[in-house]
């Protein structure tokens, strides 16, 4: 007897992530996964998961789940109101949720996606490997839509994590480590000093193929395009505008606009709960 | 460590570039050089002789190698690596049978200079190998296309491009394996495109790089 949960509120953008789907780039498949990926490992380790079991990966606005069978969950990530039916619950914790009652992830107070993981996953069939939603390629299920049901796995018998490890605040400010290359020198020395100098917002127009950012324009040294070259997650793309595109988990396998310097694994947690607006600056390391 | 020049290096057959703490994309002087390097990188893998690599991404001169432990040691690695061309039957090979149907087969018999009923014939002539991967899941960029038979893109991409157009632009043949929009030149439509994209198959892509390709002319079903 297994757990459905039916979709009562869907959100601005509700999908299914779990580790992604790594390896496949070369067929054109992009790797795809939570954006915010300790989030979802945190919150999966909370009702002792697999790390990289599917959560629900919400943006800004949350969602509203209820399922037909008593399940725990762990809504983590963004900062945001919880309730059960109407009632405070707790955030970043394992909330209790009886049969048929309201689960409400509300909007966010802070950052951008909060997680909603569930004891034994959810459980949409795979494709490649991972239940993951690609919206740059469409593999995996869709984002979610009001009265969608989603089917949850067994729990297994691990034990859940106590919640020693602190949720990180999203950041005020966003800094992010990189280094050059591997098009830097399709760069002025001028656009080279802006680039981890100059003072960047994160605009509103970023989604999970990419951070986009507002700032002064980067100036190449050469024109025209780059033949398709592979692009890594956390490439940051100089677009004809100048202005810099960090490539998040959804970002094409290849792409023909230079790419400037390279963010650090680590720091994109951090950029995918950066709101519209926050204050930006890359720097060399 | 300073690495010993002999008087007259000759021209450097790649050029290792950073791509963050994990990466490396290795450039090459042209196509062929790019599918022989990364023909020797599956070689060596498939061998248990390349140490640990993620993901193996050829691009149009370019192997991008992602997933790396340590990039610059690997990078010191492949610049002393002897790498034989590719021979004709390296690879698997696969047929596509084609209808010459496409739209754009009067301005692409136009570019080329000869009459519309003659590109299929011709586009069908030559073999094709799979450079690499991108745009969409399973879209493969082939090449083998001689240069007179090089098209640009249409000067306005079309809204939809249906599953299984044969297309040209620039260098490249491709078949869209499902319908999106696209700018390149339509010649001919392959019957049941099914095959190109499969993700339940084993081999989700039909088109994987290195492989090689011919067009084989089926007749209208009308």
């Amino acid at each position: 007897m297994t757990v459905k949960l039916t979709t009562v509120r869907a959100g601005a953008l509700t999908t299914v992530q779990d580790a992604g789907r790594p390896g496949h780039a070369h067929l054109g498949v992009p790797r795809s996964g939570a954006l915010d990926a300790p989030a979802m490992r945190l919150a999966n380790r909370l009702l002792g998961n697999e790390p990289g079991a599917a959560v629900l990966e919400t943006t800004l606005t949350g969602c509203a789940l209820r399922p037909d069978r008593a399940v725990t969950v762990v809504v983590g990530g963004a900062p945001c109101p919880v309730t059960v039916d109407g009632r405070p619950a707790a955030w970043g914790g394992p909330v209790r949720v009886p049969a048929g009652a309201v689960l409400e992830v509300g909007t966010v107070t802070a950052g951008v996606r909060a997680y909603v993981a569930v004891a034994g996953g959810i459980a949409v069939d795979p494709v490649l490997g991972s239940r993951s939603a690609d919206l740059l390629s469409g593999l995996g299920p869709a984002p979610l839509r009001d009265g969608d049901v989603l089917p949850v796995g067994r729990p297994g018998a691990r034990a859940a994590a106590p919640a020693a490890a602190p949720w990180p605040a999203p950041p005020a400010e966003l800094v992010l480590p990189v280094r050059p290359g591997p098009r830097a020198d399709w760069f002025t020395p001028a656009a080279l000093r802006a680039f981890t100098s100059a003072a960047y917002r994160v605009s509103a127009q970023s989604n999970r193929i990419g951070l986009r950012t507002e700032g002064p324009a980067l100036t190449r040294a050469k024109e025209g395009e780059l033949p398709s070259e592979g692009m890594v997650l956390g490439a940051v793309q100089v677009p004809p505008d100048g202005r810099p595109v960090v490539f998040l988990h959804d970002h094409p396998t290849t792409g023909g606009y230079p790419v400037i310097a390279v963010v650090a694994e680590p720091a994109l947690a951090a950029a995918a709960q950066a709101a519209a607006g926050t204050p930006l600056r890359f720097t060399l390391g | 460590m300073t690495p010993e020049h002999p008087a007259r290096s000759p021209e450097p057959l790649l050029e290792a570039r950073p791509a963050g703490r994990h990466a490396l994309l290795v450039e090459l002087p042209d196509a062929e050089r790019t599918a022989a390097f990364h023909a020797e990188l599956l070689r060596r893998r498939a061998a248990g002789t390349l140490p640990p690599v993620a993901e193996i991404v050829p691009g149009a001169r370019t192997v991008l190698l992602d997933g790396v432990r340590d990039p610059d040691a690997l990078a010191r690695r492949v610049a002393g690596w002897e790498i034989p061309p590719n021979t004709a039957d390296d690879g698997d090979a696969v047929d596509l049978p084609v209808r010459y149907d496409g739209p754009d087969l009067a301005d692409v018999a136009a570019r080329w200079g000869v009459a519309p009923d003659e590109v299929g014939a011709l586009h069908a002539s030559y073999t094709y190998r799979v450079a690499f991967c991108g745009f969409a899941p399973g879209f493969g960029y082939l090449t083998g296309l001689p240069p007179e038979r090089h098209v640009p893109r249409r000067a306005t991409p079309r809204t939809r491009v249906p599953a299984g157009a044969v297309a040209l632009a620039g260098p490249y043949s491709a078949v869209y394996p499902r319908a999106t929009p696209g700018g390149w030149q339509l010649i001919g439509t392959m019957p049941d495109p099914g095959p190109l994209w499969d993700p339940a198959r084993e081999r989700a892509a039909l088109l994987t790089p290195g492989t090689r390709v011919r067009f084989v002319r089926v007749e209208d079903a009308a």
